[in-house]
C-alpha cells in the first residue's frame, strides 16, 4: 500500500472524517509486523482495538421464565363456588318457607294472636319501667348535697377580700 | 417469545454490550454484572421489543444510562470502582513486553478520557458503528459526534507519540 495514501487516511482519521471502510484499511495497514518508522506510534493504537474487539462476554445469562398468572382460571373458580353455594343453598330455602311461616285462615284468629303477643310485650316492659323507679332516691340524694352551696359563699368571699 | 428467540437477537451484541460497559466501569466485574442487567431487563420488557426499531441500538443507550447511574452512585457512596484484571506478567520476549506494554499504554489513555470520549471511541473505532447510530445511541447529532471524535483520537496520537518519543509519560 502507498505509504502516502496512509498518511492522507491517518490525517482525515483524525479529523474524524475517514468512513468504516477507510477505517479498516487503517487498521489492516497498522496489523502489518512492520510499519514506516515515522509511524509507529499509531500501531499500538489499531492493535489495540483490533485485539479489544475480541473480548467477549463468557457470563450466562440466568432467563427466568416468569410464570405470567393466568386471571382466567380465577373467573373460573367464582363460577365454580357460585355454582356449588345455588345448588346447597336452595332446598334449604324452600324447607323453611313451607314449616315456619304459616298462616292463619280466619282474620279473627289472627287479631286475637296479634292482641296477645302484644299484651305480652307491655306486661313485660311495665315490668322494666317499675324497676327504674328507684333512681328516684337519687334526686334525694342531690337535695341533700345543696348544703355545698355554703362552701362557695364562704370561698367567694374569701377570694374578694 | 421464546428464550431461543431472544437468545438469537441478543447473542450478536452481547459483546458489544459488554465492551462498551466495561470502557465506562473499567472493573470486568462490574461491566459483567452491568451486561447481565441490562440483558434482563430486555428479556423482562420482552413483549415490547418489538416495538423498537433497532435493539442493538436501543440497548446501547440502555447500557450507556445504566453505566452512568451506575458511576453515580458508586460516587455517591464515596466508593471507587476497584478492578482485578490484572494481567499475569509471564511474557518472556522482551518485543512481546513493550508491544504489550504500548497497547496497555492504549487502554490507559482512552481511560482517561472524559466519559463522552471514551464511549465514541469505542463505539466507533471499536464496535465499527456508523456516525448516525452512535449518534442515535448517545442522543447526539452527527457533528458533535465527530468533534468529540477526532479529539479523542487527537489525545491519544499526542499522548503516544509523547510516551513513543521519550519513554516516559
Amino acid at each position: 500500500m502507498v505509504l502516502n495514501n496512509i498518511e492522507k487516511l491517518l490525517e482525515k482519521y483524525e479529523n474524524g472524517e475517514t468512513s468504516i471502510k477507510e477505517e479498516q484499511q487503517l487498521k489492516h495497514y497498522f496489523s502489518q509486523e512492520t510499519v514506516a518508522p515515522h509511524l509507529e506510534m499509531y500501531k499500538p493504537m489499531f492493535t489495540y482495538f483490533l485485539g479489544n474487539k475480541q473480548e467477549q462476554f463468557t457470563k450466562d445469562i440466568p432467563l427466568k421464565t416468569r410464570r405470567t398468572f393466568n386471571y382466567k382460571w380465577i373467573s373460573v373458580a367464582a363460577v365454580a363456588v357460585l355454582m356449588l353455594g345455588f345448588y346447597f343453598k336452595d332446598p334449604i330455602v324452600a324447607s323453611y318457607d313451607s314449616y315456619t311461616y304459616g298462616t292463619y285462615n280466619k282474620p279473627e284468629d289472627a287479631l286475637n294472636e296479634v292482641t296477645k303477643s302484644l299484651a305480652m310485650i307491655s306486661s313485660h316492659f311495665n315490668k322494666g319501667t317499675s324497676t327504674v323507679n328507684y333512681l328516684k332516691e337519687m334526686d334525694k340524694g342531690t337535695a341533700t348535697l345543696s348544703y355545698l352551696n355554703e362552701i362557695e359563699n364562704t370561698t367567694s368571699i374569701i377570694f374578694k377580700n | 417469545m421464546t428464550q431461543v428467540e431472544f437468545l438469537n437477537i441478543v447473542m450478536p451484541f452481547k459483546d458489544k454490550v459488554f465492551r462498551l460497559a466495561k470502557r465506562l466501569l473499567v472493573s470486568t466485574e462490574e461491566a459483567e454484572d452491568a451486561t447481565q442487567e441490562v440483558l434482563l431487563k430486555l428479556w423482562n420488557n420482552k413483549r415490547k421489543m418489538q416495538e423498537y426499531k433497532n435493539i442493538e441500538a436501543f440497548s446501547m443507550t440502555m447500557t450507556k444510562n445504566f453505566c452512568f447511574d451506575k458511576l453515580k452512585s458508586k460516587q455517591s457512596q464515596n466508593l471507587k470502582i476497584v478492578h482485578s484484571n490484572y494481567e499475569d506478567g509471564n511474557t518472556s520476549l522482551q518485543k512481546q513486553v513493550e508491544l504489550n506494554d504500548s497497547v496497555d499504554w492504549v487502554s490507559k489513555i482512552i481511560e482517561e478520557l472524559p466519559d463522552q470520549q471514551r464511549m465514541i471511541i469505542q463505539l466507533r473505532d471499536i464496535e465499527e458503528y456508523d456516525f448516525d447510530e452512535i449518534a442515535k445511541m448517545l442522543n447526539m447529532n452527527n457533528t458533535a459526534v465527530r468533534v468529540n471524535l477526532s479529539r479523542a483520537r487527537k489525545t491519544i496520537r499526542e499522548k503516544l507519540t509523547n510516551t513513543h518519543n521519550y519513554g516516559i509519560k
